[in-house]
C-alpha cells in the first residue's frame, strides 16, 4: 500500500522539481487528516503543488483566490430563488470539493477567512440553517504571503492553530531551476498527471497512519519537547496539548511513509518544524517571523530520552 | 537579561546604597552625608516622576566640587577617611547615571566594596551582622535585575539570595581559616586605631583615676583556668609610680630585667585579652610569673609590650598571689623611694615624725597610718573637693575625703616622710565575673591605686589604704562603695539589665576571641596542630586553593546529581553503554540525535562497523519504539552492547 505513496511522491516530484521534502511533508499532513498552510512569496510553485497533489491522489480540486473583497458566500455557496418550482436552490460554493486551494488566504478579510476556517474544523458548512457535509476526504491547502507584504490580514494564532502544518517551499536550487527552465510548461504537465490512488485507498492509508504504534518512550520525547517550550524563557507561549497531538499525528503519518510500524524520534523531528513552527512565538522582538528557526532550535535543545 | 531598569530595580538599588552608606554617617563630615542623602532623594524623585537623569556635564561639575571639598577637608584624597568620603558621594552620584543593567551591576559591586569599608572602622559583631544583612539585600537586588521576566517578587528574590550566601558559607570559612593573616592593625594606621581609647597612664595626679572610673569601657577580659581567686585578691598590676613632685606621681624610666621572687605558692593560670589602649602596658595579677610574647618586664614587675597596644592583645599568664620580693633591694632604689619634694606638706611631715616616734618599727608605723585612715572620719568619694598646693596636707587634715589616688598618694608620702621606702602602684582591682561566658570583665571603672612599702626582711609589701577607709571597695568592687551614685548607671543596675548586659558581653567576647582574635599567631598554632609547622604564605595559598577547589567541586557534584537522570530501563541502559563505547572512539551521540540518524552518521564515518551498528540500532529501535517487547531480545541487546567493540 505504502508503495503507492512513493508513486505519488515521485509523480509530484516530477512537476515540482527539487522539493521532495516539502512534498512528503504535504502528503504526511494529508495522511494525518490535517490541513496545510504554505507560506512563501508568489511564484515558487504553491499552486502547482496543490494542484499536482490533488491530481495524483485522484481527488477533486477547486481553487479559491482570496481577495480583500471576498465574501463568505463566495466560498460556501449561495441559495438562489428558483422561479420554476418556487423554491430556493442551493448553489454550492467552491468549498464543496476534496482539495481546496485557498490561495493567498491572508489577503481576505477576517470574515472570509473564518468562513473557510470553520469549514476546515467542522468538515461541514451551515448555510441558511441547513448543515451540509463536505466531501471526504477534505483537505485544505492554504497559501499565504509572508506577513511583511502589503495588503495582508495575518491569521490570528487561534486560526493558525487549525493548520496541522505550515511549510515553506523556498527557491529551487540551481539544478532544479535549470531543469524547470528547460522543461515543459507546468500546466501541460499537470494535465497529463494521472491518479495513482484509487477511491478508498486514501481513506485506508489515513486509517493505517492512525494505527502506527507509539511507544511510551516516544511519548516521553513528545512530552519533553512540549514541556521544554513551556519551561524555557525563549518562547512567549508553550505548545498546547492540541499541538502535541498534532505532532503525534504527523509523526505517525511520516512513519507510515517511511514504511515503519512504529514511530521513532526521527519521525517526530522530521515533522517538528512544520508542525510547531507556526505555533511558537519568540520572546525576542519579531515574534513569529523566525518560527522555523525556533523549531530547529527546539529540536536541537531537547535531548531524546 | 533586560536592558533597561524599571522603577522597582531603581528603588531597590537606591535602598541598597542607603543601607551600606548609613553607618558611615557618624564618621563623615556632615556636608558629605547631607550631599549623599540629597543625591539619593533626587534619584528617587527622578525615578518616580519618570524624568530624565541629569546631564553628564552637571555630574562632572558635582564630582569636581566634591573632590575639591574632600581635599579641603582632609588635605588628601587618599587614606581611610578621605577615601570613604569620596566613595560614598561617588556611589550616590553613580545612582544618577544608572540607566542600564550594566550600570546597575557596577553599582552593586561598588556597594559590596562599601560594605568592606565599614569594617575599617568597626569590627564588632553588630557591624558584622548588619553588613551581612546588607550583602543579603544587595545580592537579592542583583538577582532582581537579572530576572528576565516579570513577575518578580521580594520573597523568592531574598530566598535565592539567602541560598547563595549559604552556599558561600563553606568558602567563607576556608578563606577565614586559611587566608594569610597580616600582623598588626589591618590597614597599618595606628593613629586611627588609638583614637579615643582610654586607660591608665604613667602619671597620676589627683582626679586622673576618678575620671577613668566614670568610663564603662572594658579594659581587659580574663578567662581563668584555675579557680577564680577572691575578688579582694584581684590586684591587676599596672604602672608603678616612683617619683613625686608635690602633685603628680610619675613612673621612672623603665629598667628591664628578668625579675625573680621567692614563691611557688598559689599559682593562678589565666588568659588575658587586653582591649587596645594605645599605651605599652599589659596587665597581670600581682605578681606575674611569666612574660607575654613580645613583651618585657621591668624590675618592679610592670609588663611592657614591645609596641603600643593598638589592637586587641591576647596572652596566657601565670601569676603567684603569695610572694616575697625585693628583700635585697639596692640602696639606690630605696633612696629613690624615700625622696620627697622639699617645701611641701609640712603638716604631713610633722605627723610622720610623730608617728615614727610613737611607734618605732616600720611595721607599727604602717599599722598606725591604717588605723588613722579607718577611724578619723575619712570618706571615700568620687567627687572629692579640689586641693591646693600642699595637697597631701589638705587632704589628711582638712577635707578627709577622696578617692583611691588620694589615699595611696597620701599614704606613700606619709611613709616616705617616716623613712619607710614606699611607692604608688596603679592598676585595676577586682572585676565583674560573667557567669555566662565564665570569665572576668575588668573595666576602666575598676581602675585603682594602692601602695607598696618596703619592709626590712620582708621586701616589698602591698599596702592598700583604701581598704582601711572603704573595705567594701576591696571586698565587693567599686559598685558596692558609697560613691556608687556618682558612677555610671551600669554599675548599679537591676538584675535583669545586668544579666542582659553580661550576656551581650559574653557574645561580644566570643566574637573577639574567635573571630577578631584569630591572628597570624593563632593561625600558625592551629595549622601546627594539624601537622603544618611553619606554614609560609605559599603553603597557605596552596591550601586555600585546594580547599576552595574541593568545596566548589562538592557543590558542583551535588548540583549535578540533581540533574542526572537515573536510567532503570535495561534497553536504555544497553543503548547508553553502546553510545558510550562509540563516544570513546570520538563518535559521541548528540543528545538530540535519534538512534537511526546516529547509526547513519557512525556508519558513514566507520563503514567497518556498519553491520554491528545497524543490527544493534535496529534491535534497539524495535525494542524501545516498537510494540513487540521480548525478554529474549532484551537479553540479546545487552549481549550485543557488551560485545560491541568499536
Amino acid at each position: 500500500m505504502s508503495e503507492r505513496i512513493d508513486k505519488v511522491v515521485a509523480q509530484v516530484c516530477g512537476v515540482i522539481l527539487g522539493k521532495e521534502l516539502q512534498i512528503r511533508l504535504a502528503l504526511a499532513c494529508l495522511l494525518a487528516r490535517g490541513h496545510l498552510l504554505i507560506e512563501d512569496i508568489p511564484g515558487v510553485g504553491k499552486t502547482t503543488l496543490a494542484h499536482s497533489l490533488a491530481a495524483s491522489l485522484g481527488l477533486s480540486f477547486q481553487r479559491i483566490q482570496f481577495t480583500s473583497d471576498l465574501l463568505p458566500a463566495d466560498i460556501l455557496g449561495v441559495s438562489i430563488y428558483n422561479r420554476e418550482n418556487a423554491t430556493f436552490q442551493f448553489h454550492p460554493g467552491p468549498i464543496f470539493t476534496q482539495v481546496v486551494l485557498a490561495d493567498e488566504v491572508n489577503r481576505a478579510t477576517p470574515k472570509a477567512q473564518s468562513a473557510l476556517l470553520e469549514a476546515m474544523e467542522e468538515h461541514q458548512v451551515t448555510i441558511d440553517g441547513e448543515t451540509r457535509r463536505l466531501p471526504a476526504p477534505f483537505f485544505v491547502i492554504a497559501t499565504q504571503n509572508p506577513s511583511y507584504q502589503v495588503g495582508t490580514f495575518p491569521l490570528p494564532e487561534s486560526q493558525l492553530d487549525r493548520f496541522l502544518m505550515r511549510i515553506r517551499l523556498g527557491y529551487p536550487n540551481v539544478e532544479a531551476e535549470r531543469e524547470l527552465l528547460k522543461g515543459q510548461d507546468r500546466r501541460d504537465l499537470l494535465e497529463q498527471l494521472g491518479a495513482c490512488l484509487r477511491g478508498e485507498d486514501l481513506a485506508e492509508l489515513q486509517h493505517e497512519a492512525q494505527q502506527v504504534h507509539v511507544s511510551p518512550a516516544l511519548l516521553d520525547y513528545v512530552q519533553a519537547v512540549v514541556n521544554h517550550t513551556r519551561a524555557s524563557a525563549e518562547y512567549a507561549n508553550g505548545l498546547s496539548p492540541r499541538a502535541a497531538l498534532a505532532l503525534l499525528h504527523a509523526a505517525r503519518a511520516w512513519a507510515l511513509m517511511e514504511k515503519r510500524k512504529h514511530v521513532v524520534p526521527e519521525d517526530v523531528q522530521a515533522v517538528l518544524p512544520g508542525v510547531v513552527g507556526h505555533r511558537l512565538m519568540s520572546t525576542a522582538e519579531g515574534g513569529r517571523v523566525n518560527g522555523f528557526d525556533m523549531a530547529e532550535q527546539l529540536m536541537k535543545q531537547v535531548p531524546i530520552p | 537579561m533586560r536592558e533597561r531598569l524599571d522603577l522597582r530595580d531603581t528603588v531597590w538599588l537606591t535602598a541598597s546604597v542607603f543601607l551600606v552608606a548609613a553607618p558611615h554617617v557618624e564618621r563623615l563630615p556632615s556636608w558629605v552625608s547631607l550631599l549623599a542623602g540629597m543625591l539619593i532623594v533626587w534619584r528617587l524623585y527622578l525615578a518616580r516622576s519618570k524624568r530624565e537623569l541629569p546631564h553628564r556635564a552637571l555630574l562632572v561639575v558635582i564630582v569636581a566640587g566634591v573632590t575639591a571639598g574632600v581635599y579641603l577637608q582632609y588635605a588628601t584624597l587618599f587614606g581611610r577617611d578621605a577615601g570613604v568620603a569620596l566613595i560614598v558621594v561617588m556611589l550616590a552620584l553613580k545612582l544618577l547615571e544608572m540607566r542600564t543593567v550594566r550600570d546597575a551591576t557596577l553599582l552593586i559591586f561598588l556597594a559590596y566594596f562599601l560594605v568592606i569599608t565599614n569594617f575599617l572602622y568597626s569590627q564588632t559583631l553588630p557591624t558584622a551582622l548588619y553588613m551581612l544583612a546588607c550583602v543579603w539585600f544587595i545580592t537579592a537586588g542583583m538577582i532582581g535585575i537579572n530576572f528576565s521576566r516579570a513577575p518578580r517578587s521580594v520573597g523568592p528574590q531574598l530566598r535565592t539570595s539567602g541560598v547563595l550566601l549559604l552556599q558561600a558559607t563553606p568558602l567563607m570559612l576556608v578563606l577565614f581559616v586559611l587566608f594569610p593573616r597580616v600582623e598588626g592593625p589591618l590597614w597599618g594606621m595606628p593613629t586611627d586605631a588609638q583614637r579615643g581609647s582610654t586607660g591608665l597612664s604613667d602619671t597620676m595626679a589627683p582626679g586622673s583615676l576618678s575620671q577613668l572610673t566614670l568610663s564603662d569601657a572594658v579594659a581587659f577580659r580574663v578567662a581563668f583556668k584555675s579557680p577564680v581567686p577572691e575578688l579582694r585578691r584581684l590586684y591587676w598590676r599596672g604602672p608603678v609610680l616612683w617619683d613625686y613632685d608635690g602633685r603628680t606621681w610619675r613612673a621612672p624610666r623603665a629598667r628591664y630585667a628578668r625579675p625573680s621572687y621567692n614563691t611557688e605558692f598559689y599559682p593562678v593560670d589565666y588568659t588575658v585579652t587586653v582591649e587596645p589602649h594605645g599605651k605599652v602596658w599589659l596587665f597581670a595579677l600581682d605578681l606575674p610569673g611569666r612574660l607575654p610574647p613580645r613583651a618585657l618586664a621591668t624590675t618592679d614587675f610592670q609588663l611592657v609590650s614591645a609596641e603600643p597596644v593598638t589592637t586587641r592583645v591576647r596572652y596566657e599568664m601565670t601569676s603567684f598571689l603569695d610572694y616575697t620580693y625585693g628583700i635585697n633591694e639596692s640602696e639606690d632604689v630605696l633612696q629613690r623611694n624615700l625622696a620627697l619634694p622639699e617645701g611641701y606638706n609640712p603638716r604631713t611631715l610633722a605627723l610622720a615624725s610623730r608617728l615614727k616616734r610613737q611607734h618605732g618599727s616600720d611595721q607599727a608605723v604602717m599599722q598606725a597610718a591604717f588605723a588613722m585612715f579607718g577611724s578619723q572620719g575619712f570618706t571615700y568619694t568620687l567627687a572629692p573637693p579640689r586641693l591646693g598646693e600642699n595637697s597631701v596636707d589638705e587632704f589628711l587634715f582638712d577635707t578627709r575625703s577622696g578617692f583611691c589616688e588620694h589615699y595611696s598618694s597620701a599614704f606613700v608620702v606619709l611613709m616616705r616622710a617616716a623613712g619607710i621606702p614606699a611607692r604608688v602602684v596603679t592598676g585595676y582591682l577586682g572585676g565583674e565575673t560573667n557567669p555566662i561566658g565564665d570569665y572576668v570583665i575588668v573595666r576602666q571603672a575598676d581602675a585603682h591605686a594602692w601602695a607598696e612599702v618596703w619592709l626590712r626582711g620582708r621586701g616589698w609589701v602591698r599596702a592598700d589604704p583604701t581598704a582601711a577607709v572603704s573595705p567594701a571597695r576591696v571586698e565587693q568592687g567599686i559598685g558596692a562603695t558609697g560613691a556608687a551614685s556618682a558612677l555610671p548607671l551600669f554599675m548599679h543596675d537591676n538584675p535583669v539589665l545586668r544579666r542582659m548586659r553580661l550576656t551581650w558581653d559574653s557574645v561580644a567576647n566570643t566574637w573577639n576571641q574567635w573571630v577578631l582574635g584569630y591572628t597570624a599567631e593563632r593561625q600558625r598554632t592551629l595549622l601546627s596542630r594539624v601537622g603544618l609547622d611553619d606554614a609560609t604564605w605559599r603553603t597557605l595559598a596552596g591550601l586555600l586553593l585546594a580547599a576552595t577547589g574541593l568545596i566548589v567541586l562538592v557543590l558542583a557534584l551535588v548540583t549535578l546529581r540533581r540533574l542526572r537522570v537515573r536510567v532503570h530501563d535495561p534497553v536504555s541502559r544497553a543503548y547508553l553503554a553502546f553510545c558510550a563505547k562509540l563516544a570513546r572512539r570520538g563518535l559521541a551521540r548528540d543528545a538530540a540525535e535519534g538512534p537511526l540518524t546516529y547509526a547513519d552518521r557512525v556508519t558513514k564515518v566507520r563503514p567497518d562497523l556498519g553491520t554491528a551498528v545497524g543490527d544493534f540500532v535496529a534491535l534497539y529501535v524495535a525494542l524501545r519504539y516498537g510494540d513487540e517487547p521480548g525478554e529474549d531480545n532484551v537479553g540479546r541487546l545487552r549481549r550485543l552492547a557488551r560485545d560491541f567493540q568499536p
